[in-house]
C-alpha cells in the first residue's frame, strides 16, 4: 500500500503516528505530493493524506486510515472509539481547522484563535475527568487518542493554546506527545517549526467556515455579549449607586501612565545611550565632536517624545558624571570579586589614524560569502557575524588604508562564573511574572548554549573610561554601561535614586524594548548587578515586542522607506492618532505591519464612527436636550445590564493592562463605546425627548448613562490618547479627581445636575488622497525594489534549516504578485498571444515563484508531482 | 429527516423490534441514545454501528480490515459532507465525486452491502428526490446505486420511491 502525504498537511500527524501499528503486516510506501495534487481519481478537491490500498481502493479520510492501521494490528472496533471519531470529524475538525487557519494563514492569535476551539477542548477535558482514565477510551492508548492527538498537536504544542485550567487535557496531551511514534510524527510534519510548518499547505486551502452557531471573528462589531449573572448585574448596580470601589489589588504596575491612573508610585524614565562606535562614526561623518553629536541628537529625540506626548518623568542621557561614577563602581566591585578576566585580543589597527579599529570602523570582503562591503562585525549580505580580523582586504573606513593585526589587552566579564547566580535569580523571577514569551525564549536559548566570557572594553575614546592601570586609552563597551544608564539617569533626577535601584523588595522594575535588546537587559546587566553584590533592583518584568514592519516590507532608513519618529509630525496627523494606531498594531506576540490604508480605516471606523461618534452624541444630547445639565437617571433592568457589561469590560481592561497587554486593552475601550452606541441606537433618546413625560424621563436616563460612560472612556483613554482624553474631560467638565484616577468599578462621576461644557467633534476623517500622498512620500510603493533586494540577498536553502523565513507580509505580498502574474500568463495563453511574449511572462512568473519559495524558507525547486521517499 | 427518525428507520430495517428512544443534543440535534448497560452514545453513525451489533449483523460493518475502514470512511463522509450545510454547488460536487467513485462498484465497499450504503441512501434521499431527469442521467452511477438500494428489502420503508428512467434521454449529456 502507498501513503500519499503533503508538506505541512496536518492530517499526516495522526496517520504517521498510527502507521507503526501496521508495521510487519503490510508494506507501506510513502510518497510526498503537492498540496494541490489530486491523488484520489474520483475526488474533485485535492485531499491528503490518502492511503492507496493494494486492492486499488483509496482511503481518503484521516481517521479511516488510522483505523485501518489499527485494524491491521488486530484491534477491534468499539462504540466509544466510534463516538470519539465521529465527534472528531463533526465537531472538533471544523473548529480546529478554523483555528489553525486564523493562526497560521491570517496570523491571528490569542482568543481569536482559541475562541473557536475552546468548547471542544473543554469537552475533551471533561470527558477525561469524568471517566477518570488516562486515555480517551480506557486504560491504554488507542485509536481515538492517536486521531485526536494528531488533530490537536499543531495547535496545542504551543503552550499558549493549551489552557492551563484544562489539566486533564494537559496531562493526556503531554503523555501522548512524549511517546515515540507521536514524537517522530511531530518531528516529520512540523520540522521543529511549530505550527508555521503547516502554512504552505493551509494557505492553499479554502478558508474554513467558522464552526456553526458562533461566528468567530476579529471584528468586535459582531462580538457576542457576554452572558451576565444576576450577581454581576447587582454588583455593578450597587457600585454605581453607592459609589463603592473595591480595594485596589496590591500589585504595582508598569505601564507608567496606567500606573499613575491607579495611583501607584511610579517612576517613568528613558534616555539616549550616547557612547560607542556608532556615535564616533556619525560625528566623523558630520564633522562634529562626539559630544556635539550627542547634544544635537538628544534634543531631537527628546522633541520627538515630547511631540508624541510621552510623559517620562525624566528623559536623560548616558554622557554624565553620574554614569561614570556608577559604572566604575559596579566595575570595581566586579573586579574585586573576581568576575573580570583579562585577555589579549587580536585586533585591526590603522597605523595612519593611530588607533584600533573597532566594530564598524573597518570594511572588507566577507570571508563567508565574498560580499565586498562587509562590516567589521557583521556581513550585510549573508548576515553572518564576522570577527574583524577575518575580513579579507580590510580597509580603515576613515582613511581607506589597510590596517594591520595587532594584539590589544581587553577585559572580559566572566559570565560562566555568574551563570549559576543568574539561573537562581531567573528561577525566582520568571514564574508568575509578566516576561513576554519571546524574552523568556531568548534568555533560555542563551543559557542553553552556555554563557561565554564577554568583552566589556573597547579601543575607543568615546565612552566611560576604564579605571584600571594599563587601560587608560580604552573605554567600556557600550553594552556594558548602556543599561547602567537607567541608574545614572535616575541619579541625575533624584539623589534618592538608590531607593529605586537598590530596593528589589519594594520596587517592581518593568523594562520595555524590542526583542533584539533582550540579552543585554535580561542577561548581561543582571549578571553585572548580581556579581557586584550591591542589592540592585533587577528587572521583574521584561516586556519585549516583536518587530513592526512597514507596509509590505521592512523599515529602511537608508532607502527612505518608512516613517520615522521625526517625520510623523510632518504628516499632519495628530500625535494621538499615531499613538492610537501604533498601539492598535503593537507587535505583541508576533510581528505586525504598519499600513497606511489600515490606519485610515481604523481612524475612520474605530475613532470617528465608533468612539468619537459615541462620546460626541452623549455630550450633544446633554447640551441640546437638557440645557447642558446631566439629567436624572432612573435605571431600568436594561440599563443595569449595560452597567454590568461596561463594568465587565472595565475589569478586562484592568486585567489586560496589569499583564501589559497594551494592544488588547485598547480593544476593551472600543468595545465599551460600541456598547454605548448600540444603547443609544436602541433607545432613541432624540425621539423620546419629544414624547410623553415617561418618554422624556427615559431619554434623560439614557443620556445620563451615556455621558457617564463617555466620562469613563475619557479616563481609560488617557494612556493611549492623552490629548483626546483631556479634550473630552474639558468638554464634559469632569471634576478633577475623577480625571486622573481609574477605579475598578464604573461609578457615576457626572451626577444629575452636573453642568458640562461645550461639546465638539473629537476626530477628523482621514481622506484617501491624503493617505495616498503620504504613502508615496514615505516610499511604501517601492515594493518591487524591496523584493528584488530581498531575493538577491537571500541565502541559499540553508535558510530552510535555520528556520529563517521572511516576514508574513512579505510572503503575502509575493503571493499576491504570483497570483497577479499567473493571471497575466493565463490571459495571454487564452488569447493565444505571441509565443515569445508568453514565454517572457512565464519566466517572470517562475522567477516570482522562486522568490516566494526562498521567502518561505523552502528550497526553490518544489517537486512537482509524486516523489518517492 | 431528523436523526432520531432515521435511526428508527434503521432499527426497523435491521429487524430490531424494540424501538429505542432518542434525545437530541445541541443546535445540530445530534442524536443521543441512553443504553441500558453503560454510558449514553452520541452521534448518528456511532449509534447506527451500535444498533448493527445489537441486531447481530456485524457483517454490515464490513468483514475485512479494509472493508471495515471503508465503511467507516463513508459513514464519516455521510455526517461531514452530506449533512454539512451543503450549498447547491457542494451537493453537485459531491454527486459528481460519488458518481465517479461508483463507476466500477455495486455497493460502496465494492461487492458487499453495508451500513454505509444504508446511511448514505438515507442521507442523500432528500437531494435525489429533487434531481431533474437530466441530472439523474448525468449522475448515472449514483442513480443506479440509489435505485438499487431503495429496492433492497426493508430499507426504503415509508420514504418516497424515486423514479429513474431506464432509457437515456440526453444522449450527448456530459
Amino acid at each position: 500500500m502507498r501513503l500519499f502525504v503533503s508538506e505541512g498537511a496536518p492530517g499526516s500527524l495522526p496517520v504517521l503516528a498510527a502507521a507503526g501499528r501496521a508495521r510487519g503486516r503490510a508494506e507501506l510506501l510513502i510518497s510526498t505530493v503537492g498540496p494541490e495534487d489530486c491523488v484520489v481519481p474520483f475526488l474533485t478537491r485535492p485531499k491528503v493524506p490518502v492511503l492507496q490500498l493494494d486492492s486499488g481502493n483509496y482511503l481518503f479520510s484521516t481517521s479511516a486510515i488510522c483505523r485501518y492501521f489499527f485494524l491491521l494490528s488486530g484491534w477491534e472496533q468499539d462504540d466509544l472509539t466510534n463516538q470519539w471519531l465521529e465527534w472528531e470529524a463533526t465537531e472538533l475538525q471544523p473548529a480546529l481547522s478554523a483555528a489553525l487557519y486564523y493562526l497560521v494563514v491570517q496570523g491571528k492569535k490569542g482568543d481569536d484563535v482559541l475562541g473557536s476551539v475552546r468548547r471542544a477542548l473543554t469537552h475533551i477535558d471533561h470527558s477525561l475527568r469524568r471517566q477518570n482514565c488516562p486515555f480517551l477510551a480506557g486504560e491504554t492508548e488507542s485509536l481515538a487518542d492517536i486521531v485526536l492527538w494528531g488533530a490537536l498537536y499543531p495547535l496545542l504544542q504551543d503552550p499558549a493554546y493549551l489552557p492551563e485550567e484544562l489539566s486533564a487535557l494537559h496531562s493526556w496531551f503531554q503523555t501522548l506527545s512524549t511517546q515515540e511514534p507521536c514524537q517522530r510524527a511531530a518531528e516529520t510534519v512540523l520540522k521543529q517549526q511549530g505550527v508555521l510548518a503547516l502554512r504552505p499547505y493551509l494557505q492553499k486551502q479554502p478558508q474554513p467556515s467558522p464552526p456553526e452557531g458562533r461566528a468567530v471573528t476579529n471584528e468586535p462589531e459582531e462580538e457576542e455579549l457576554a452572558t451576565l449573572s444576576e450577581e454581576e448585574i447587582a454588583m455593578a448596580v450597587t457600585a454605581w449607586e453607592k459609589g463603592l470601589e473595591s480595594l485596589p489589588p496590591l500589585r504595582p504596575q508598569q505601564n507608567p501612565v496606567y500606573s499613575r491612573l491607579r495611583q501607584w508610585n511610579t517612576l517613568y524614565l528613558c534616555g539616549t545611550d550616547e557612547y560607542g562606535t556608532a556615535t564616533e562614526t556619525k560625528a566623523m561623518e558630520e564633522g562634529l565632536t562626539p559630544q556635539e553629536i550627542c547634544d544635537k541628537y538628544h534634543i531631537i529625540h527628546a522633541d520627538i517624545y515630547r511631540w508624541f506626548n510621552i510623559s517620562f518623568d525624566v528623559f536623560g542621557r548616558t554622557t554624565t558624571p553620574q554614569q561614570t561614577k556608577i559604572t566604575q563602581d559596579i566595575f570595581q566591585r566586579l573586579l574585586a570579586r573576581g568576575f573580570v578576566l583579562q585577555d589579549t585580543v587580536e585586533q585591526l589597527r590603522c597605523e595612519r589614524c593611530a588607533r584600533f579599529l573597532a566594530d564598524r570602523f573597518v570594511e572588507g570582503v566577507c570571508p563567508f560569502c565574498g560580499f565586498e562591503e562587509a562590516r567589521g562585525d557583521q556581513c550585510d549580505k549573508c548576515g553572518k557575524l564576522i570577527n574583524a580580523v577575518e575580513l579579507k582586504k580590510p580597509q580603515c573606513k576613515v582613511c581607506r588604508s589597510c590596517p594591520v593585526v595587532k594584539s590589544s589587552q581587553h577585559l572580559f566579564l566572566d559570565l560562566p562564573k555568574l551563570e549559576k547566580r543568574l539561573e537562581e535569580w531567573l528561577g525566582k523571577t520568571l514564574p508568575g511574572s509578566d516576561w513576554t514569551p519571546n524574552a523568556r525564549f531568548i534568555i533560555r536559548s542563551w543559557l542553553r548554549d552556555g554563557l561565554k566570557p564577554r568583552c566589556i572594553t573597547r579601543d575607543l575614546k568615546w565612552g566611560t573610561p576604564v579605571p584600571l592601570e594599563g587601560f587608560e586609552d580604552k573605554v567600556f563597551y557600550v553594552w556594558f554601561d548602556a543599561t547602567i544608564g537607567y541608574l545614572s539617569i535616575t541619579a541625575n533626577y533624584t539623589d534618592q535614586w538608590e531607593k529605586w535601584w537598590k530596593n528589589p523588595e519594594q520596587v517592581d522594575l518593568y523594562q520595555f524594548m524590542a526583542k533584539d535588546n533582550v540579552p543585554f537587559h535580561g542577561l548581561v546587566f543582571p549578571c553585572s548587578a548580581l556579581g557586584a553584590e550591591d542589592n540592585y533592583t533587577l528587572v521583574s518584568h521584561l516586556i519585549a515586542t516583536e518587530y513592526l514592519n512597514y507596509e509590505d516590507g521592512k523599515f529602511s532608513k537608508s532607502r527612505g522607506v518608512g516613517v520615522f519618529g521625526d517625520m510623523a509630525q510632518d504628516t499632519g496627523i495628530p500625535a494621538d492618532i499615531w499613538r492610537f494606531y501604533l498601539l492598535y498594531i503593537r507587535p505583541e506576540g508576533q510581528d505586525s505591519a504598519f499600513s497606511w490604508t489600515d490606519m485610515l480605516l481604523k481612524n475612520n471606523s474605530e475613532l470617528l464612527n465608533n468612539l468619537g461618534n459615541f462620546i460626541n452624541r452623549a455630550g450633544m444630547f446633554v447640551s441640546k436636550f437638557f440645557g447642558g445639565y446631566v439629567p436624572e437617571m432612573v435605571l431600568t433592568p436594561d440599563d443595569q445590564r449595560l452597567l454590568a457589561h461596561v463594568t465587565l469590560e472595565l475589569r478586562r481592561y484592568h486585567q489586560l493592562l496589569e499583564k501589559v497587554r497594551i494592544r488588547d486593552a485598547l480593544r476593551s475601550i472600543l468595545t465599551i463605546s460600541r456598547h454605548g452606541n448600540q444603547y443609544i441606537q436602541v433607545n432613541e433618546p432624540w425621539k423620546r425627548i419629544k414624547g410623553s413625560e415617561a418618554d422624556r424621563q427615559r431619554a434623560g436616563t439614557v443620556t445620563g448613562l451615556a455621558v457617564n460612560i463617555a466620562a469613563l472612556l475619557s479616563v481609560m483613554l488617557q494612556p493611549y490618547m492623552p490629548t483626546v482624553s483631556a479634550t473630552i474631560q474639558a468638554q464634559l467638565q469632569l471634576p478633577p479627581p475623577a480625571c486622573s484616577i481609574l477605579l475598578t468599578n464604573f461609578l457615576c462621576t457626572l451626577p444629575a445636575g452636573h453642568q458640562i461644557g461645550t461639546v465638539s467633534p473629537l476626530f477628523q476623517k482621514l481622506e484617501n488622497d491624503q493617505i495616498e500622498s503620504l504613502r508615496q512620500r514615505f516610499g511604501g510603493g517601492q515594493l518591487e525594489e524591496t523584493l528584488d533586494l530581498k531575493a538577491k540577498m537571500s541565502p541559499k536553502p540553508a535558510v530552510a534549516e535555520t528556520g529563517t523565513t521572511a516576514a508574513p507580509q512579505q510572503i503575502q505580498a509575493l503571493m499576491d504578485e504570483v497570483t497577479k502574474q499567473g493571471n497575466i500568463v493565463r490571459e495571454l495563453k487564452a488569447q493565444k498571444a505571441d509565443k515569445n511574449q508568453v514565454a517572457a511572462e512565464v519566466a517572470k512568473l517562475l522567477d516570482l515563484k522562486k522568490q516566494l519559495a526562498v521567502a518561505e524558507g523552502k528550497p526553490p525547486e518544489v517537486p512537482k508531482g509524486k516523489k518517492k521517499k | 429527516m431528523a436523526a432520531a427518525a432515521e435511526l428508527s428507520l434503521l432499527e426497523k430495517s435491521l429487524g430490531l423490534s424494540k424501538g429505542n428512544k432518542y434525545s437530541a443534543q445541541g443546535e445540530r440535534q445530534i442524536p443521543v441514545l441512553q443504553t441500558n448497560n453503560g454510558p449514553s452514545l452520541t452521534g448518528l453513525t456511532t449509534i447506527a454501528a451500535h444498533l448493527v451489533k445489537q441486531a447481530n449483523k456485524e457483517y454490515l460493518l464490513g468483514s475485512t480490515a479494509e472493508e471495515k475502514a471503508i465503511v467507516q470512511q463513508w459513514l464519516e463522509y455521510r455526517v461531514t459532507r452530506v449533512d454539512g450545510h451543503s450549498s447547491k454547488n457542494d451537493i453537485h460536487t459531491l454527486l459528481k465525486d460519488l458518481n465517479s467513485y461508483l463507476e466500477d462498484k455495486v455497493y460502496l465497499t465494492g461487492y458487499n452491502f453495508t451500513l454505509a450504503d444504508i446511511l448514505l441512501y438515507y442521507g442523500l434521499h432528500r437531494f435525489i428526490v429533487d434531481l431533474t431527469v437530466q441530472e439523474k442521467e448525468k449522475y448515472l452511477n449514483v442513480s443506479r446505486w440509489f435505485c438499487h438500494i431503495q429496492h433492497y428489502p426493508g430499507i426504503r420503508q415509508h420514504l418516497s420511491s424515486v423514479v429513474f428512467i431506464k432509457n437515456r434521454l440526453y444522449t450527448n449529456s456530459h
